[in-house]
């Protein structure tokens, strides 16, 4: 079996959105977004003890090593990462164009999101790249199994849990409850550096530099804002009679 | 311009915040704007979808269609859009419509603009970012244009009467989107008294309640009040309260008249399920917790000094 996982090297601390570009400031440092922390987890638990390859592939800036670099350090076993210029920019169309002609090549049963990019807060990219690769798709994976070829997902809803099956190759997207990450060893980080890594351009992947970028977005950022405020807000400070002036305000605002 | 909206349905119910999109699609100029309904016995709900603002219902009913998965669901619209040459597709966030919004999205080679709060007649988004500390305008480069509104944008309101054009529409499904089934539910029944969702006052519990038995703090608050207990998803997580009381992205998108949270963070991810509340207070110890960025009254403080306090005030005042 193998099986791809998709990961994100994120902005680090506070992030800023560059006011000429408008684009998300990425010039600081950077990590493995903790949400695909899981979905690198969760492909080695499905490897456990077998023969199972896992490739961690990301698109991003050249610091985007780090992040399979850690992702290696937990136990996957190669990574791809593509990068070029001209990728800078991408929204979802160009992205999920971007990453679906890497995972083309991998050929994997299985490609593994995590559950949010924690820049962009999306929780879309895999239900794109998945119809691109032409492959059923399951989101919000709270435990996920494989047998016979099936995969099994628990979903969760608005409304409750769904028990989803669907034939391998597939796509699917775990959400953080799946599981509980491990943090990489000192051994893991060392044997890292030795693991396969192929950096991959446009034209390695066969995407034409229109197709990606800004010039492959089908949506543009128009302009910056201030979030609208809200009301006549007041905070207080208990001093031991907060009880009674949360009782005053609910009077005042006649809701008691 | 044309406008198609995904009404969603959850048994014979359909969702406020798919018809409060198309509510707002319906004051977009003079767009033509029609609805989408997707699953099983759907048709008797077309005529309801439309007194919301659609001149035109297109129905895709059949029992295969029935469990909500997204993949037949993006053969479905992206065929009406295609073959009726809608220029826009409004979508209201949830877990379905999400992947769905996505799905269209590279079928049709056509923009996504996510977690829009608002959009206008020349199609400009309102996005809030970076935890919504800055308003972003967003725009789309080409038709169709995608977009997916945070849950509880928009008010749903019946306005339209007449009766609407209802079309059925026949799909063949593509082979990858046969390929998941769902061989089970397990839907969850909300416990007895109001439900969250209904009622004027919600008290809600996060991790800061510190165990499960101190739930008890919110629910006697709630009782005080005659309001529903709501919980973060970090609560839910731990297994100290049900998965049914969970408000935001993942959970309930909730609007009373007073929200009350205690010991909650004010996590994005919560914010967008609470944040129509008329009325919101919260108490945290933290001066620094978000919660207080978008509470009408923030109190700094410890719950377990000031809530049992409060409950008896407001049982006091109750019975006076
Ligand atoms: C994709 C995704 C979807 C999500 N969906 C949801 C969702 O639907 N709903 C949801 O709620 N979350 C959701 N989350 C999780 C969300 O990001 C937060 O983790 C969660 O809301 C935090 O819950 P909390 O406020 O209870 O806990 P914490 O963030 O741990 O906050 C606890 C707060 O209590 C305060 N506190 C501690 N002790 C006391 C005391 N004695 N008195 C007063 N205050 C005290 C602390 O200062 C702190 O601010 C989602 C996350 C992701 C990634
Ligand atoms: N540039 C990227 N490279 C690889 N994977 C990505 C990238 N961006 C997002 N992902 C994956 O897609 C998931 C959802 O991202 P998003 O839809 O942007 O919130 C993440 O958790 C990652 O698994």
């Amino acid at each position: 079996m193998k099986i791809a996982v998709c990961v994100k090297h994120v902005p680090e601390g506070s992030s800023r959105i560059d006011p000429g570009s408008k684009r998300l400031d990425r010039s600081g440092e950077g990590a493995l977004n903790h949400f695909d922390a899981n979905a690198v987890e969760e492909a080695l638990r499905l490897k456990g003890d077998g023969d199972a390859e896992v490739v961690v592939v990301s698109l991003g800036p050249a610091k985007a090593a780090d992040s399979l670099r850690k992702a290696l350090a937990m136990g996957a076993d190669r990574a791809v990462l593509v990068s070029d210029d001209a990728a800078a920019g991408s929204d979802l169309v160009a992205t999920s164009k971007l990453l679906a002609k890497a995972l083309e090549r991998e050929n994997t049963d299985i490609v593994l999101f995590g559950q949010q990019a924690s820049d962009s807060d999306g929780a879309v990219l895999w239900a794109a790249v998945a119809e691109r690769l032409q492959r059923p798709v399951v989101s919000q994976a709270s435990e996920l199994s494989v047998s016979d070829g099936t995969l099994h997902v628990k979903r969760q809803t608005e409304f409750g849990y769904d028990i989803i099956e669907a034939p391998l190759p597939a796509v699917v997207a775990v959400s953080d409850a799946i599981n509980e990450p491990r943090y990489p060893s000192l051994k893991g980080i060392m044997g890292a550096k030795k693991k396969p890594f192929d950096t991959l351009s446009l034209a390695d992947i066969g995407v034409d530099a229109a197709e990606a970028g800004e010039q492959g977005s089908k949506t543009q950022v128009l302009g910056l804002g201030e979030p609208p405020a809200r009301g006549d807000a007041r905070k207080i400070e208990d001093d031991g009679n907060a009880a009674q002036q949360i009782v005053d305000f609910l009077a005042e605002k006649r809701l008691v | 311009m044309s406008v198609l909206v995904f009404i969603e349905h959850h048994g014979s119910e359909l969702q406020k915040g798919s018809l409060g999109v198309l509510t707002k699609a319906a004051t977009l100029g003079d767009a033509d704007v029609a609805a989408v309904l997707v699953g099983g016995g759907v048709k008797a709900l077309a005529s309801e979808a439309a007194t919301f603002g659609a001149a035109k219902v297109f129905v895709a009913e059949s029992d295969d269609l029935e469990p909500p998965l997204p993949q037949p669901r993006v053969d479905v619209i992206a065929k009406v859009a295609q073959e009726n040459g809608y220029d826009t597709i409004l979508l209201a966030n949830s877990v379905l419509a999400a992947d769905v919004a996505a799905g269209l999205s590279a079928r049709l080679d056509a923009g996504l603009n996510w977690d829009l709060v608002d959009i206008d007649a020349d199609f400009t988004g309102k996005r809030p970012a970076l935890q919504d500390s800055v308003y972003v305008d967003v725009g789309w480069t080409s038709t169709p244009r995608i977009a997916l509104f945070r849950a509880g944008s928009f008010d749903a309101s019946a306005t339209a009467s007449g009766e609407p054009q209802i079309v059925d529409v026949a799909v063949e499904l593509s082979e990858h989107s046969r390929g998941a089934k769902i061989v089970s539910q397990e839907l969850e029944e909300s416990s007895s008294g109001p439900s969250i969702e209904d009622a004027d006052i919600v008290v809600a519990g996060g991790r800061g309640l510190g165990a499960p038995e101190n739930f008890s703090l919110a629910e006697e608050l709630a009782r005080a009040l005659g309001g529903a207990v709501g919980a973060t998803r970090a609560v839910v997580d731990a297994g100290w309260y049900p998965y049914s009381a969970q408000i935001g992205q993942t959970g309930k998108v909730v609007s009373p008249k007073l929200y009350v949270a205690l010991g909650i963070s004010g996590a994005i991810q919560h914010k967008v399920g609470m944040q129509s509340s008329n009325v919101i207070v919260s108490i945290n110890k933290d001066a620094n917790a978000p919660i207080f960025e978008f509470s009408d009254l923030g109190v700094v403080g410890d719950v377990h000094e000031i809530v049992p306090k409060l409950t008896e005030l407001i049982a006091q005042r109750k019975s006076s």
